[in-house]
């Protein structure tokens, strides 16, 4: 069995599961999906009580749906696509919708700055990334790390942000992110190289301390 | 494939297509021939390779008991519908 058969049989049994009406595994979805759902209702609304609304909203929609739903794609990304939607239209009753900006292809946003380069564009032998190997994992995991990392997510612009937290924290795919936000493959590169490479540098240069 | 060589500073900019793949065979050759001959670009696509490690294990915040009891309400009405 493939990895998508595999996913679809999963997805099958909890929803016969949902649909019997079990309550254990209602919860576990909800437990798994919570915290990112209102991270993600977030880059919409004005507030974290908003967002848990929108949260809510959106679970009494699945569960009115779970009869509509045709598996064409994952139980989770079909929710995360009925979430964005009610993000948005939660914002737009509260006036403070603003469209998902795309990246402007044109408008240029380095990686890396220029300065670390030479007049031939390769690295300048005084500002060559760092070696991360001899940086103890403890180091990496700590809780300092993570809030900094954190930090440089939250700091995004709202389209980059939802992007990486979907790519790199909820682990959707790039289809998966497409469908989700509505984008194509290329925006949905675009700003998540954009976002990781954002993420990069605050963490080179909180490493280098 | 093409002799065109790829500079550091472009490199850095094909990076995420490097990463999910979607760079043409001919680009691809290209980029790993430079990552094989330059220390600095190595070492910026392992930093990368470390940042998306790392940012897909902060952990989740704990869902809150409260909004847990009133999606189990929203639950148990449904059932009832
Ligand atoms: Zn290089």
């Amino acid at each position: 069995m493939d990895e998508q058969d595999e996913r679809r049989t999963a997805d099958l049994q909890l929803l016969a599961a949902l649909r019997a009406g079990d309550e254990a595994v209602f919860n576990a979805l909800v437990e798994q999906l919570y915290s990112s759902m209102v991270r993600i209702a977030m880059i919409y609304t004005s507030s974290q009580a908003v967002a848990e609304d929108v949260v809510q909203e959106t679970w009494i929609a699945v569960l009115r749906g779970l009869d509509r739903f045709e598996g064409r794609s994952s139980l989770k990304t079909w929710i995360f696509t009925i979430l964005t939607n009610r993000a948005k239209t939660r914002a737009q009753r509260e006036a403070r919708y603003v469209p998902l900006e795309l990246p402007d292809e044109n408008e240029s946003e380095p990686a890396v700055e220029s300065e670390r380069f030479t007049a031939t564009h390769h690295w300048r032998v005084d500002a060559m990334p760092g070696n991360w190997e001899g940086v103890p994992e403890d180091r990496l995991l700590s809780g300092e790390t993570q809030r900094l990392i954190l930090e440089a997510i939250d700091a995004l612009p709202p389209n980059q942000r939802e992007v990486i937290r979907l790519r790199d924290i909820e682990d959707f795919t790039s289809a998966d992110v497409c469908n989700i936000l509505n984008i194509s493959e290329t925006n949905q590169r675009v700003l998540l190289h954009r976002a990781r490479s954002k993420v990069r540098r605050a963490l080179e240069s909180y490493l280098s301390q | 494939m093409s002799d065109e060589t790829l500079s550091c500073q472009e490199l850095v900019e094909l990076v995420t297509e490097y990463l999910e793949e979607t760079l043409p065979p001919d680009a691809r050759a290209r980029f790993e021939q430079h990552l094989s001959k330059c220390r600095g670009c190595h070492q910026y696509v392992e930093q990368m390779r470390v940042t998306i490690r790392l940012t897909g294990m902060l952990t989740e915040d704990a869902l809150d008991s409260r909004a847990r009891d009133t999606l189990l309400d929203a639950f148990r009405r449904w059932k009832q519908e």
